[in-house]
């Protein structure tokens, strides 16, 4: 034992002294750099920017330019923005010649200043030129003001909504990964698939909206089929590895993505009845029918699912594979059934979530479920990997942390709370909030 | 009808390029964590972003030389590093894949928020701190070369610097993978348990491996930004599934593979791209538009990455013995 700790106690000696080098370089690097080159850099840093197309504006109310107004640019996978200058002009510079939703925040505008009715949030597009100009327009008015306590009540609710949307495609990863061991970076294009199946249906071939849903989340049913009959379960067959698995996931994810963007083109495009007003009011918290649906839809189907898990016969053996695959196989399970069942259930709990997600954000897009994807793997995570209930708890943890930190964060910054809470919590309690300690091993 | 003399002349260049080399110097690094300690990192693009933020914010905010620049970038993917395995490398293979695939999101966002626009540029980016670096170049201005493979001073010069240290890091990684350090990285791999039993401290020497690899993709991402500018969009998560791509295509647990593997991989895929382009410019591909042509490589390379973990899982140049993934 002696030696061998001793030579240990070196190898970490050697790399602290070799650390300890990088850091003093590190201090004298800061402490060496001579203001002639600070000059010459600085003058170099010209005010070019990056993207051809831009969106600019000026922001006045009677003839006086208002500064310190944010406008924010959200479309196609982008998210930017920015604040108006002295003369109350801004200018944004975005990627893609697409379409995009301009969005002036009310709450810095000046006292008694409010924009009209309806109009802070523009759809723009740019036409033949590089440069399009989208104005507000501004009018006296007294804005409904809402206070610290109803903003926390509006995010909570709001937090509730999305966490459960998460839950419902967290909870198809986890079946997922407890019954097959596989982590399933594909778990996202099931989820964009819901809502471009919705879409097809819904507005393309234009059939009522309750039909196209149906239809996607029946077709979700019907990829997650196809998924493990062409692809999982041959290679389970073949013995391939987790971790090979898991890279083919990726390798999947990032095909199938791109078949989207193919297809459907990177724009986004919304679902009838996406953009509908706000108008069920329950004291500071104003809704539209269409939260109420979505989160009454998700209490109901995770009700659904609990009780598949707990009460009924596969359910039970869902949960024995979970556990012991082999134990589970031995007592005349059949796996291959039950993990078969994992997918068809987990694929159309992700193309459910997927047509919520599309009413939430509001939009569909190619990458619309890679959007959330780490939050969903935040969510199985912080529940605990492979256990079911786990997975909710965790959802609606991450759903709320996300939408309760933008009262604090900028909103371009909010997932990334999410992000270094997951980091933080396997810090402290590897195992998740509802996880056993041996899973992690 | 299509012009094969620029599809070929194109493709060939690619041989070469600065790219080239910083996917090189990324999959080396992403060879050392992945191939031979067994570690699954899906942050080789945080590392990279670190590099180039590194690098263009010391230089662009503090003034600072480029070998300090280069410093700062080194030190930031050494903490980096550290915050990451600290929390993850005692817990099993998938938690670091998730928790490197966040945090190098994490970077990305928040290289890309308005609040730090004024350091980081936000989406715009950074440009304008080449000029340090051009400075150093000893090679008179002139158009140098033959057929292609003709460029100017400065092309030329960030195609020395970027090779070279491919080079030296390719006989860095050769050199220590032969050494009883690399025998006890490859024991990990192979078995950890094994390696504990002997009294090694697993969890130090899979810090050390993951904090050299992530040096690696540091570096990479530094060459990266030499022939282009600091654009946040360039840190994708899929930046990294590129560079497993190519780690895969050459052999995980190889020398040659990251480097040969990123030539082959920029070569097919410029070619496939040059051809399919000009395919649909000159109406041979009627269903398609030129902007979706762009994104068939994309899916292409997906579908590589499948193909080849399921069919040839140790690469162009690997050993099946040596293979990464035994769990």
């Amino acid at each position: 034992m002696e030696p061998t700790q001793s030579v240990a106690h070196r190898t970490r000696g050697r790399w602290l002294i070799l650390l300890g080098i990088l850091v003093s370089a590190l201090t004298l690097s800061g402490i060496a750099a001579s203001p002639a080159v600070a000059d010459e850099a600085s003058t170099e840093s010209s005010e070019q920017e990056e993207f051809e197309y831009f969106f600019t504006g000026n922001v006045t109310f009677e003839d006086e330019p208002i500064e310190g107004v944010r406008i924010s640019v959200e479309g196609g996978g982008f998210e930017a923005e920015t604040e108006t200058d002295a003369d109350g002009k801004w200018r944004i510079g975005v990627p893609e010649k697409t379409e995009y939703e301009v969005t002036l925040d009310e709450d810095t505008l000046p006292e008694g200043v409010v924009v009209e009715e309806g109009q802070s949030t523009i759809t723009a597009e740019f036409g033949l030129t590089s440069i399009k100009a989208v104005n507000f327009f501004l009018g006296e008015g007294q804005r409904v003001t809402t206070d610290f306590g109803a903003q926390v009540l509006i995010r909570f609710i709001n937090g509730l909504n999305f966490g459960l949307l998460l839950a419902l495609a967290a909870i198809g990863l986890s079946l997922i990964f407890g019954t097959t061991g596989l982590s399933n970076f594909a778990h996202a294009e099931m989820v964009t698939f819901g809502a471009l199946m919705t879409l097809t249906f819904g507005v393309d071939l234009a059939l009522p909206i309750w039909l196209a849903i149906l239809i996607a989340i029946v077709l979700s049913a019907a990829l997650g089929w196809t998924l493990d009959a062409t692809i999982w379960k041959p290679l389970r067959k073949r013995g391939v590895g987790l971790i090979p698995l898991m890279i083919v996931s990726i390798g999947l994810s990032l095909a199938v993505r791109y078949v989207y963007q193919f297809l459907y083109g990177g724009s986004t495009r919304q679902l009838p009845g996406a953009t509908i007003p706000s108008d069920i009011r329950l004291g500071p918290v104003t809704m539209s029918w269409i939260d109420v649906a979505s989160m009454i839809t998700s209490v109901v189907v995770l009700g659904a699912v609990a009780y598949f898990l707990l009460r009924t016969r596969i359910g039970k053996a869902t949960r024995a594979v979970s556990d012991n695959a082999s134990l589970a196989a031995a007592s005349g399970i059949d796996v291959d059934r039950v993990i078969r069942i994992v997918w068809v259930m987990g694929a159309a709990l992700a193309g459910l979530s997927g047509i919520l997600w599309a009413y939430f954000r509001p939009g569909v897009s190619w990458d619309m479920g890679f959007q959330i994807l780490l939050l969903i793997f935040a969510a199985v995570t912080l529940g605990g990997l492979g256990t079911a209930f786990g997975a909710l708890v965790g959802a609606v943890v991450v759903g709320l942390f996300v939408e309760m930190s933008t009262l604090w964060l900028p909103s371009d910054m909010k997932y990334v709370g999410a992000l270094i809470v997951l980091i933080l919590v396997l810090l402290f309690r590897p195992q998740g909030i509802l996880g056993r300690r041996e899973r992690i091993g | 009808m299509i012009d094969w003399t620029a599809i070929f002349s194109n493709a060939a260049q690619e041989l070469i390029s600065p790219t080239t080399a910083a996917y090189a110097l990324a999959a080396l690094g992403l060879a050392i964590h992945f191939g031979y300690t067994g570690l699954l990192n899906f942050g080789q693009a945080g590392f990279m972003a670190l590099g180039a933020y590194g690098y263009a914010i010391s230089i662009l905010t503090f003034g600072f030389p480029v070998w300090a620049a280069v410093l700062v970038g080194v030190g930031a993917s050494i903490v980096f590093a550290l915050i990451l395995g600290i929390p993850t490398l005692r817990l099993r293979a998938d938690y670091l894949a998730i928790v490197t695939i966040a945090a190098a999101e994490i970077l990305r966002l928040t290289f890309t928020t308005n609040t730090f626009a004024s350091v980081t540029g936000s989406a715009s980016g950074l440009q304008g701190y080449k000029t340090g670096f051009a400075e150093l170049n000893p090679i008179p201005p002139g158009t140098y070369g033959f057929g292609p493979f003709t460029y100017n001073a400065y092309d030329w010069w960030i195609r020395i610097v970027g090779w070279s240290l491919v080079v030296i890091f390719a006989i860095v990684t050769w050199l220590i993978m032969r050494s009883p350090w690399g025998r006890v990285i490859k024991g990990i791999r192979e078995d950890e348990d094994a390696v504990r039993a002997l009294g090694k401290n697993v969890y130090s020497y899979k810090m050390q491996s993951l904090i050299l690899g992530g040096v690696f993709g540091t570096l990479a991402g530094m060459i990266f930004i030499l022939p282009r500018s600091v654009v946040p969009a360039n840190y994708q998560t899929s930046l990294t599934f590129f560079i497993y791509a190519i780690l895969l295509l050459g052999g995980a647990a190889t020398i040659l593979g990251p480097v040969i593997g990123s030539m082959i991989f920029w070569v097919l895929l410029s070619f496939f791209s040059g051809f399919v382009a000009r395919a649909v410019a000159a109406g041979w591909l009627p269903f398609m538009t030129q902007v979706q042509a762009g994104q068939l490589r994309f899916i292409l390379v997906g579908v590589a990455i499948m193909l080849i973990v399921i069919f040839r899982p140790q690469g162009i140049f690997g050993n099946k013995k040596e293979l990464a993934f035994v769990k």
